[in-house]
């Protein structure tokens, strides 16, 4: 089989091939979701640790359903309650928990390349649960499968990503991922947080939602990440959303069938409005199923790859 | 790498494996029979059962494929896994009658996965399976129950079925490879 990597880290290293064989493997694997025995025996007795040094609910649930699905004993580890408090080393960390026998680990961390260190440094396979503001391909496959499976294709479609540029790691992993696969990607946001150097990247940049939503297939909105100080950039929520929140009236201005998502958790009233949260044009729970697939896959595959 | 290739024709072996299935079916069971066939050449082969019992009985039956990389035995050898394949069976075996078809039948670990990968959909009330090649060298106690063609086969060889939707030609090949 053509996917020979043994990490998944990012979309920036994976070629056109692979991604689009993850994505293959997802539809296989959206199925088993399907059945009366959610669970197929592939990786029994195999051990997957979620190594989480930053809050997440969804992304971690998702992971832990996918291993779970697979027959992976799984083991969480989040920070809250860990020995990071106690001084713990993150390689030390993954160390012990490779010491326990697990052969993937998962992990998210606020910064950005960790997951490169641990790939570099462990024996056991690494996913990317998301690192700082740089990449988090898993949600940036779960979009690319959501669009392919609504628009049968992604090659020359119009994609528009709308918000904090500049602090997202998933729209760096969708810009990566899809103009790898022949989208066209749109950037749009206030200047101070929608940075020019995003087109050397082969994203188009717009400082005006109407603008840019004019003939878009897809319209991905990223949320106000308050952690990451989203609203240092610009003066006040109330104006953010009224020049970038979509509303009803702004996505008349896309095509008819345009799809409307959202990575989650989203804030209504603020990057879309509750009317459009709940527009038949919004496939933000699709993309949470399908997050257990895509997940699934990811695993699967590097399962298949070099360690274990 | 030295091979040698032998072939032979399956004419009309394919429709007199089919008949046989056909005849053995009851009128009264159709509508709790469920044709699964096992991907790929089996897929194709289930395919063409489904047509010629509907032809003979008048009676459309109920049609799945299975793929059973997920539940293969082999982990160790995972890096000549093909691309996973798309599983289709319909989630009421509860209480059917399933007959499972395949290709080839060798060491009967294809038939185990497919028959572990059915029973999480359900109970079934039976399961037979119908091969079309029986190439003998079991290594699990599975047996066919409706059986097209067996051939007398050595360990190095390696028998391939070929089918007219896939390959544009009907026959099986088997290759000798020498030194493997």
């Amino acid at each position: 089989m053509a996917f020979s990597k043994k990490h998944i880290l990012g979309l920036g290293d994976l070629s056109a091939e692979e991604i689009n064989i993850i994505l293959d493997t997802a539809e296989s694997m959206k199925e088993i979701s399907t059945r009366n025995v959610k669970k197929v025996p592939t990786l029994k007795g195999k051990t997957v640790v979620n190594l989480f040094f930053e809050p997440s609910t969804r992304t971690r649930s998702s992971f832990e359903i996918a291993e779970k699905r697979l027959s992976a004993d799984v083991l969480n580890f989040s920070v809250s309650q860990s020995s990071v408090v106690k001084g713990e080393s993150l390689l030390d960390t993954a160390r012990n928990f490779e010491a326990m026998g697990a052969s993937i680990v998962v992990v998210r961390h606020g910064m950005s390349g960790a997951p490169f260190v641990l790939a570099r440094e462990i024996n056991a396979s690494v996913i990317n649960a998301g690192d700082g503001a740089h990449e988090h391909p898993s949600q940036a496959l779960i979009d690319i499968f959501t669009i392919r499976e609504k628009k049968g294709r992604i090659e020359g479609l119009n994609v528009l990503i709308v918000g904090d540029i500049l602090n997202s790691r998933v729209a760096r992993s969708n810009i990566f991922g899809l103009r790898k696969l022949g989208a066209k990607v749109r950037v749009v946001g206030p200047a101070t947080i929608v940075p020019k150097y995003f087109s050397e990247m082969g994203a188009e940049i717009f400082y005006s939602l109407e603008h840019a939503i004019d003939n878009v297939d897809v319209v991905i909105m990223l949320r106000v990440q308050n952690e990451r100080k989203t609203l240092e950039y610009f003066p006040s929520l109330r104006e953010y959303s009224g020049l970038y929140g979509l509303t009803k009236e702004k996505l008349e201005l896309a095509k008819k069938d345009t799809i409307v998502m959202h990575p989650g958790p989203i804030n209504r009233g603020v990057e879309l409005t509750s009317e459009i949260a709940d527009d038949p044009h919004a496939v933000i729970l699709e993309q949470v199923a399908n997050g257990i697939a895509v997940r699934m896959a990811m695993i699967y595959l590097v399962a298949l790859g070099e360690s274990l | 790498m030295a091979t040698k290739k032998k072939t032979q024709p399956l004419k009309n072996k394919v429709e007199s494996f089919f008949s046989k299935i056909v005849d053995d079916i009851p009128s009264d069971k159709l509508s709790s029979l469920i044709v699964i066939g096992i991907k790929t050449r089996g897929e194709h082969l289930g395919k063409r059962l489904v047509a010629r019992i509907s032809e003979r009985k008048g009676k459309d039956v109920t049609f799945g494929t299975i793929d059973i990389t997920l539940y293969r035995d082999d982990f160790e050898n995972r890096k000549n896994w093909p691309q996973l394949g798309r599983t289709s069976i319909p989630n009421n075996v509860q209480g059917k009658n399933i007959i499972l078809v395949d290709d080839v039948l060798y060491t009967g670990r294809t038939v185990r996965a497919a028959i572990n990968s059915i029973m999480d959909y359900g109970r079934p009330a039976s399961i037979k399976l119908a091969v079309l090649v029986d190439r003998g060298g079991r290594e699990l106690p599975v047996q066919p129950d409706y059986l097209g063609i067996s051939i007398k086969t050595l360990d190095d060889e390696m028998v391939n079925v070929y089918l007219e939707e896939v390959d544009g030609r009907e026959e099986i090949e088997i290759i000798q490879k020498n030194g493997v």
